[in-house]
């Protein structure tokens, strides 16, 4: 088919996705962006939070970390450090995970750099486990 | 000479040895091919990000992140990145003396040196020797990226506040199976990006900025720094493992020698015994027939 957009995810341990689809969503920093075939050229960065493509008319889901994307007329290459597809999350650990970042959150100020740390971990935990029930 | 009892005892020893050393060989070759596979799959990633962050920092003016600072090093820190575990032939200890020598050569400078051990090698070495920040240890058993972005995490908050000047990540290139090799990497300030680099001009894309280049590049360049901490754990990996590999081999065939040599000894020192055995059954029939 060559009306199609080519989506490439990238990690550093695999190529967690390459295939043609219809349609992604990429939760961008500067807000979430869906993307179609003939999208003009642009490079943004990429936050931790849900990633969502159209492939044959079914949606495939995967909690993602950040890196950027890069978007071409009939090409979107996400980089990011971690890819998780819905259905490869283990929600009792991420609910685990969840709850030790809470629980370390309250403990450390807000100042303090483990602050930062521990609140990235909670919402990536939050992330997949929203993820893990779609 | 030993008793032909003592020299069987040590030959069933070193068969033992040789059963742990082919078993070990065999482990350290499976990992290896793990860890390879993975340094394959992190090279399109590492590919792609090195082309996206140069062609930002092509495009940026201004390089003035806090990560590229360049102060008058006074304050150094190392990181010194060894395997956990031992038995992998001088692949620690040629780290271990590389990283001592680079701190020396900074301490003639005049330069305040401190540590960071990854590995448990490096730990139990400059445990009581050097000056040490922080310690990693049993890493390497199960890592992700996550890791590469804690040990990043670690270093980058202390640079950009101005407690140290310069940091160093000394670890073993995978160069083959056999050759690994000690090297040491500038990690900051970083080394400027996007210079020595002939862009293509066919393959370079005009992109519409979102957020602004400058911002886009202070998200790339924590990232750059993880890439290259990650690369240097995957290589560590692969190193200690096709290290182990060649060392254990060796070790076997070593054990095969003994064997030989000690089964041969062995052979004629029951040669001997029944050598001597028969000269008495000689020499007792003899008297009886002369009797």
């Amino acid at each position: 088919m060559s009306d199609e957009l080519i989506l490439e995810i990238v990690t550093p341990e695999k190529m967690a996705f390459t295939g043609g689809i219809e349609e992604v969503t990429i939760p961008g920093t500067e807000g979430e962006f869906g993307v179609l075939r003939g999208h003009e050229a642009f490079l943004t960065s990429v936050d931790i939070g849900e990633l969502n493509f159209t492939k044959d008319g079914k949606k495939t889901y995967y909690a993602i970390n950040t890196g950027y994307a890069e978007v071409t007329a009939h090409k979107v290459t996400v980089l990011i450090e971690t890819a998780e597809r819905s259905d490869s999350i283990d929600k009792d650990r991420a609910q685990r995970a969840k709850e030790n970042a809470e629980a370390r959150l309250a403990q450390v100020a807000k100042d303090d750099f483990e602050f930062e740390r521990n609140r990235l971990a909670l919402i990536r935990a939050i992330t997949r486990i929203r993820v893990a029930e779609k | 000479m030993a008793s032909l009892k003592d020299i069987k005892r040590k030959v069933g020893a070193v068969q033992k040895t040789k059963q742990i050393t082919r078993a070990m060989n065999m482990v350290a070759a499976s990992k290896f091919k793990a860890a390879q596979l993975r340094m394959e799959n992190f090279r399109p990633y590492a590919g792609k990000f090195m082309d996206v962050l140069n062609s930002v920092a092509l495009r940026v003016d201004s390089m003035a992140h806090p990560l590229l600072a360049v102060r008058d090093p006074k304050k150094i820190r190392v990181i010194c990145m060894t395997a956990d575990r031992g038995l992998c032939g001088g692949f620690n200890t040629n780290l271990i003396k590389a990283t001592e020598r680079f701190m020396r050569d900074k301490r003639i400078e005049g330069k305040d040196v401190a540590v960071i051990n990854v590995g448990r090698k490096g730990r139990d070495y400059f445990r009581k020797k050097a000056n040490v920040i922080t310690q990693r240890v049993d890493i390497f058993g199960k890592f992700d990226m996550t890791l590469a972005v804690a040990i990043s995490d670690d270093v980058i908050t202390p640079f950009i506040d101005a407690e140290y000047d310069e940091l160093y990540l000394i670890y073993n290139q995978f160069v083959n199976v056999s050759v690994q090799r000690p090297t040491v990497v500038r990690l900051f300030p970083l080394p400027s990006i996007g210079q020595n680099v002939d862009v293509d001009s066919e393959n370079r894309q005009d992109y519409e900025y979102e957020p602004s280049d400058e911002i886009l590049l202070q998200k790339l360049l924590p990232m750059y720094v993880h890439v290259l901490v990650f690369r240097a754990l995957l290589e560590t990996s692969a190193g200690e493992n096709g290290a182990r590999m060649a060392s254990m081999d060796n070790a076997t065939k070593n054990c095969e020698d003994l064997i030989s040599s000690l089964t041969l000894k062995m052979n004629k020192a029951r040669q001997a015994a029944i050598t001597a055995e028969l000269m008495d059954i000689v020499g007792g029939t003899e008297a009886l027939a002369k009797g």
